[in-house]
């Protein structure tokens, strides 16, 4: 466990001196701070605000989608393109140390920059009286959590697979919005489309977690498939050495 | 300190190496010889866990490779060939990193201990990025030597380096297989010959030779080659010398008037030499001999190995 730490303290400072981990923090707070700007603006020209922090949260989901593969995509793929996995490899640590570690300091810094936006709603409630559903908000941005590190897991099962960090990238791109879409089959009836709504992953989120409701299911639904990618991410690894 | 036994790997049906066999001594230089593709850097992968063989076993300092990867890595140092370093680290920060994963005992003095063994003191707080290929090579070893292994396994520890960085890093070397186990690979045979007790020369993944340097080259010693440059024409020369009495063969030389002779072993046809180029009239200017390198044995060994060029289909 203590080599999962070492390795996640090691990703998670080496963000804050890597231009992808501004680019897509500078992106996050810019957008969000974009549209909070305009909704509360036309809000108070209509005098008329909206007591609700999902303003924020709405958008902050959608916007990270896309930020997560970026953070998550030279994780392994940079490590086994320059070789540096060698001596990781070779180091006293186990394979799935080096993949929980890597996810691990990838939602540290996911944190850190999901904590910065919690200062939104707190200018909204400021705003508003009497204030925004507090309750709603603290399921919400438990959801988003639980959201980022299935996301983050899936990126770094994606960058174990290949050498290639760009490649890395648009093939977790390519994996989450299947699995973001694929809730929208589960609009019709019949055991297919529930199968599909039960797979999505805004289905889960945006049904319960968003609308202030905390279910097991859902959070299952995210711890499984978060352990189930870092345990195929550790396979893959492991796999390497007996090509 | 290091025993392999029947040690086989195959990448799908290429084979990489071959039923390898050998050991190495507590504090004993190990050197690892052969062309690119020999298998070396295989073997060394699988020494230090990174990959199982296919068949075979390999124990260093009395762990088994594969049921005990974990202990094997704890007690070995590895520089990869590329000296696979993280370029945005500092120097500290990446053997801090290291160091903590090798769960090193009061790293901060450690990490001053190998700097120092290094001489890369003052490098300490640059980044590893901005080093050049000597000081990254020295870097690659302070991680190496930072939890004071047994074993220590350096992949062509002097490629890509200049001539000065060479006689550095060799000397380093040197230093520290005073009080370790050193297996190093390399393809270059001064180097071997230089800093390695034993010699093992590898070919096609199975070992060619294996015996210390010296020995290598008093094997060969009989078989001495001569350079004799005449004031004639070169083939007058060897017209002249083929048929001396203790000449095995003679062929032409680089420039005109220059042959190369082989001598059979055992023999000294210098004087014969002299005598009867003196005799046929013509100005000898030089007569010296050539010592047999490894180069030459090695030339010869792994020539002796390889198949026929062409192969039918």
């Amino acid at each position: 466990m203590r080599n999962v730490w070492i390795v996640a303290s090691k990703e998670f400072r080496q963000y804050f001196i890597s231009p992808v981990a501004y680019a897509v923090a500078t992106l996050i707070f810019l957008i969000l701070g974009g549209i909070f700007f305009i909704n509360v603006y036309f809000a108070i020209r209509g005098s008329q605000i909206d007591p609700d922090g999902r303003l924020v949260l709405g958008p902050l989901v959608t916007i990270l989608l896309f930020a997560t593969p970026a953070l998550t995509m030279r994780l392994l793929a940079e490590e086994q393109r320059m070789g540096t996995i060698e001596l990781l490899l070779t180091a006293p640590v186990r394979d799935w140390e080096v993949v929980v570690g890597k996810w691990f300091g990838a939602l540290l810094f996911m944190l850190v920059v999901i904590a910065f936006t919690w200062v939104y709603p707190l200018i909204l409630n400021r705003m508003t009286s009497p204030g925004i559903d507090q309750g709603v908000l603290v399921s919400a941005y438990l959801g988003l959590v639980l959201l980022v590190a299935t996301m983050l897991a899936i990126g770094v099962l994606v960058s174990a697979l290949l050498t290639n960090p760009v490649a890395a990238f648009f093939v977790a791109l390519a994996l989450l919005l299947a699995l973001w879409i694929v809730g929208s089959l589960g609009s019709g009836a019949g055991a297919g489309s529930l199968v599909a709504s039960n797979l999505s992953l805004v289905d889960h989120y945006y049904n319960n977690f968003y609308r202030g409701i905390i279910t097991t299911p859902d959070t299952l639904y995210f711890v499984s498939l978060t352990v189930l990618a870092l345990v195929l991410g550790s396979q893959v690894v492991e796999s390497r050495r007996w090509r | 300190m290091i025993q392999v036994e029947g040690l086989t790997k195959y990448y799908g049906d290429h084979p990489a190496i071959v039923d390898l066999t050998f050991h190495a001594e507590a504090g004993e230089i190990l050197g690892f010889l052969g062309p690119n593709g020999a298998g070396k850097t295989t073997t060394m992968r699988i020494l230090t866990g990174y990959m199982p063989p296919s068949s075979g076993t390999a124990t260093v300092a009395g762990f088994d490779v594969v049921d005990q990867s974990l202990e094997v890595r704890r007690r070995v140092g590895y520089v990869p060939e590329t000296v696979p370093l993280y370029p945005e680290m500092s120097v500290v920060e990446y053997l801090e990193f290291m160091g903590s994963l090798r769960r090193v005992a009061d790293l901060d003095a450690r990490i001053e201990a190998v700097l120092a063994e290094v001489h890369l003191e003052e490098r300490a707080a640059s980044y590893i990025g901005n080093l050049s290929k000597g000081l990254r090579q020295r870097v690659g070893l302070a991680q190496a030597l930072l939890h004071e292994p047994d074993v220590l396994i350096l992949d062509e520890p002097t490629i890509g380096l200049d001539p000065a960085q060479i006689i550095e890093v060799r000397k380093l070397i040197q230093e520290i297989g005073r009080s370790r186990t050193i297996l190093l690979s390399t393809h270059i045979l001064s180097e071997a010959q230089q800093v390695c007790d034993r010699v093992l020369i590898i070919n096609r993944g199975s070992i060619v030779v294996e015996d210390s340097p010296a020995n290598l080259q008093a094997q060969l010693a009989g078989a001495e080659r001569l350079v004799v440059i005449a004031a004639a024409e070169t083939s007058e020369l060897v017209k002249l010398l083929k048929n001396v009495p203790g000449i095995a063969d003679v062929i032409e030389g680089m420039q005109e008037g220059e042959v190369q002779v082989s001598c059979a072993p055992g023999t000294d046809a210098r004087p014969l030499i002299a005598r009867r180029v003196i005799e046929a009239g013509l100005d000898l200017l030089e007569l010296r001999t050539v010592g047999v390198s490894l180069e030459d044995i090695f030339l010869q060994l792994t020539r002796e190995e390889a198949p026929p060029l062409a192969e039918p289909n």
